[in-house]
C-alpha cells in the first residue's frame, strides 16, 4: 500500500485507516465527492469532462488497457432511451486482488468515478458486477450505495441538480468468463455468462439491447482523482502514453504478498523490493506481469523492465489488470502450466469449439508431461493446439489459455524436454517442497 | 417452497432492476434459494423459476452455468480451498492436503457425519491473503495456516 517517493499515493490515499475508513464522512474529510458536486454546479460540460478523460491517458486498469477517455466518446449521448454505466468488479483473473480492496477500502471513490461517467455518457443507472466469492465486499459496497442515496449523490435529482442516476450492485456466482464485458452484460441479464459476438460493441448495443460502458473498477476510481488534479497532472505521474499511478497485486514467492500503487513506469526491481524481496533470499526465476493470461517472462528480462503498458508489450508480455505473480527458483515450471491450463479447462465457456475442446487439450497435454507420461512430439502438439484456438474464438479466453503454454514452453523449453525425457521434474523435488513451503517462510507473516 | 423472508429478500433484489427485466435477479434469486435449502434441487429451481416468470430451462442453465451453485446436497458447511497458482505458490495446495487429511475426504466429497464438504476453487480473487478458503461461498478465510485451519474446523460444529 506504500508508495515510494515524492508522490502521495492517490489511489490508495483512503488505505491507510484499514477497515475504519470505507464510510462516506470517511471519503468525504477525504475531499470525496467534490468533484461530483463542482461538474454538477455547471463547472464541467460532458465534453469537457471527456476530454480531460482523454488528456490523462487513463487506460483501461481491467487488463485491456484501453484509452478510458477515447471508450467514453463512443458512447451516443443525445441517443434517446435508457443508456447505462457497468463497472466490472469480476476479478477473478489469478494473480489479481487489487479491486476487492479498492472496494474494501474505499467504495465511494468507485460510487463518485460511475455518478461522473454516467454524468459524462448521459446514461441515468449503473450496476456494479461483483466477484461471487468476496459476498462481506459486495454488503459493504451495498450499504456504501445506501448511504450515497440517503447523502443526496444518488437519486432523481444528483446533489440537488437535473442529473439523474441510480446505482445497484449485482452479485456474481463464481464464473471467470463474466470478466468477459459482455459475458458479464449476458450475465446480468440473468443468463449463463456467455460472450457475445463483436460487433456490435457494448456502447451500441449493450445491457438489455441498450448503449453500454463498461469499465473496471480501479479505472472509475482513478476519475475523481485525475479531475481534482487534472489530466495533465495526472498524466506527468506516469510516462508518456500510460498515465497516472496504478495498483499491482503482487502475489507468489514475495515476502510481502500485497498491492502496491506506483506510477506506470516504475522499474519492475523497485516493486519488488516494495514488496519485501524474494521469500527466503531465493533466486528469481520468472514473473507473469499481468495476471494469468499474460505470457511469463523470464527473470533477467523482467529485472530489466519498467512496470507500464507500453515497456511490457515491449519485453514480450501483459500489463494485463496488474497482477504480477513472481516464481523462484524453486518452481517447476511444467507443474506450475499445469495449474494454470487446469483453470483455463475448466472455466472455458463450452461455446466456441477451439476453445472448450482445445482447453482441455492443453491441460491433458500438460498433465501428462508432469506427470512422467510426456511424448516426443508434445510440444509441437502443444504448439500446434494454441494455433488452432487463437483468433478463431468469439472471446479472448482462448488466446487467454493459448498464451501462457506458448510462453512457458519458449522460455523454459529446457524443463519441458527434461521431464519427457526424464519422466520427472529438472527442478529437485526437495527444493520445490522447500521453495513454496509448508504453508509460507517461518515469520513471514 | 420458500419462506416469506427468503421471497422478501427476492423481491429486494428484482427492484434493483428494469421492471421488465426481472430475470436479471435469477442469480441471486437462486442464491438466496440456496442459502435457505442448503442446496438447489430441480424443484427449488423451477419454483425461482416461475417466481421470477422465466422458464424453468433457463433458470437451470444458469444455475447449472456458475460454480458457486450446489446442484447435489452438500454438507452443513462447504469449504472451498483455491489451489490456483498464486495460491499454490503460497501454500495453498499444501493446505488442501491438510484439510483432506484432517476430514479424511478428497475433493466433492461430504464427510459421513454430514458437517463437511471439500471443493477445490478456482480464483477467489485474494491471492495475496494465501492459503485462503470460503466457508459456505460467504465467509473468506485467509492466511488458513494449520492451525488457523484446526481452529476453523473447531468452530464448525
Amino acid at each position: 500500500m506504500a508508495l515510494l517517493g515524492s508522490i502521495s499515493p492517490l489511489l490508495t490515499t483512503g488505505w491507510s485507516q484499514g477497515d475504519a475508513g470505507w464510510r462516506l464522512r470517511d471519503y468525504e474529510a477525504r475531499g470525496g465527492y467534490t468533484q461530483l458536486k463542482r461538474i454538477l454546479s455547471g463547472n464541467m460540460s460532458p465534453d469537457d469532462l471527456i476530454a480531460e478523460i482523454k488528456k490523462s491517458l487513463l487506460r483501461g486498469r481491467g487488463g485491456a488497457g484501453f484509452p478510458t477517455g477515447l471508450k467514453w466518446s463512443f458512447m451516443p449521448r443525445s441517443f434517446p432511451g435508457d443508456k447505462y454505466v457497468v463497472c466490472n468488479s469480476d476479478e477473478g483473473e489469478p494473480g489479481t486482488f487489487k479491486d476487492r480492496d479498492l472496494l474494501r477500502f474505499d467504495p465511494h471513490a468507485v460510487i463518485e468515478g460511475m455518478i461522473i461517467a454516467g454524468y459524462a455518457m448521459g446514461a441515468s443507472r449503473g450496476y456494479n458486477y461483483i466477484h461471487g466469492e468476496i459476498f462481506s465486499i459486495y454488503e459493504r459496497f451495498e450499504e456504501a450505495l445506501d448511504e450515497a442515496r440517503a447523502a443526496g449523490y444518488l437519486g432523481a435529482s444528483v446533489c440537488g441538480s437535473a442529473f439523474a442516476f441510480e446505482l445497484f450492485a449485482h452479485h456474481g456466482y463464481g464464473a471467470y468468463i463474466c470478466g468477459e464485458e459482455t459475458g458479464l452484460l449476458e450475465s446480468l441479464e440473468g443468463k449463463k455468462g456467455q460472450p457475445r459476438f463483436k460487433p456490435p460493441f457494448p456502447a451500441s448495443y449493450g445491457l438489455y439491447g441498450k448503449p453500454t460502458t463498461i469499465n473496471n473498477t480501479e479505472t472509475f476510481a482513478a476519475i475523481p482523482f485525475i479531475l481534482g488534479m487534472g489530466g495533465d497532472a495526472f498524466l506527468a505521474l506516469g510516462k508518456p502514453n500510460n498515465g497516472g499511478t496504478k495498483l499491482f497485486s503482487v502475489s507468489g514467492h514475495v515476502n510481502r504478498p500485497g498491492n502496491y500503487e506506483v506510477p506506470l513506469g516504475t522499474p519492475f526491481a523497485t516493486l519488488l523490493e516494495m514488496a519485501g524481496g524474494m521469500r527466503g533470499g531465493r533466486k528469481l526465476k520468472a514473473v507473469i506481469p499481468g495476471g494469468s493470461s499474460a505470457p511469463v517472462l523470464p527473470a533477467d528480462v523482467m529485472m530489466e523492465t519498467t512496470m507500464d503498458y507500453d515497456s511490457i508489450a515491449k519485453a514480450g508480455s501483459m500489463l494485463g489488470s496488474g497482477a504480477v505473480i513472481v516464481m523462484d527458483e524453486s518452481t517447476c515450471m511444467v507443474k506450475a502450466l499445469e495449474r494454470l491450463s487446469y483453470f483455463y479447462f475448466e472455466e472455458s465457456c463450452g461455446q466456441c469449439t477451439p476453445c472448450r475442446e482445445g482447453t482441455g487439450w492443453l491441460y491433458r497435454v500438460v498433465h501428462r508431461i508432469e506427470h512422467g507420461k510426456g511424448r516426443a512430439e508434445d510440444l509441437d502438439l502443444l504448439n500446434r493446439v494454441t494455433d488452432n484456438i487463437m483468433g478463431r474464438t468469439i472471446c479472448a479466453l482462448g488466446d487467454a489459455a493459448s498464451l501462457p503454454v506458448r510462453s512457458f514452453i519458449k522460455h523454459f523449453k529446457s524443463e519441458f524436454e527434461y521431464h519427457i525425457e526424464h519422466g520427472k521434474c529438472l527442478v529437485d523435488p526437495a527444493a520445490q517442497s522447500a521453495g513454496s513451503g509448508f504453508f509460507r517462510a517461518e515469520g513471514s507473516l | 417452497m420458500l419462506s416469506s423472508e427468503s421471497l422478501q429478500k427476492i423481491d429486494r433484489e428484482i427492484a434493483k432492476y428494469p421492471a421488465d427485466q426481472k430475470q436479471s435477479a435469477v442469480m441471486a434469486a437462486l442464491a438466496i434459494a440456496q442459502d435457505e435449502k442448503s442446496w438447489l434441487a430441480r424443484e427449488t429451481i423451477e419454483f425461482v423459476a416461475r417466481y421470477l416468470g422465466m422458464p424453468p430451462i433457463a433458470a437451470y442453465e444458469v444455475a447449472s452455468f456458475y460454480n458457486m451453485y450446489d446442484l447435489e446436497p452438500v454438507g452443513e458447511y462447504k469449504l472451498t480451498v483455491c489451489t490456483n497458482l498464486p495460491c499454490a505458490l503460497s501454500g495453498g495446495v499444501h493446505a488442501a492436503d491438510y484439510l483432506k487429511e484432517k476430514l479424511g475426504i478428497g475433493f466433492n466429497e461430504t464427510t459421513p457425519d454430514g458437517r463437511f464438504t471439500l471443493k477445490e476453487g478456482e480464483c477467489l480473487g485474494a491471492c495475496g491473503d494465501a492459503p485462503v478458503l470460503l466457508v459456505n461461498n460467504k465467509r473468506m478465510c485467509s492466511f488458513m495456516l494449520p492451525a488457523q485451519i484446526d481452529a476453523l474446523l473447531a468452530e464448525c460444529k
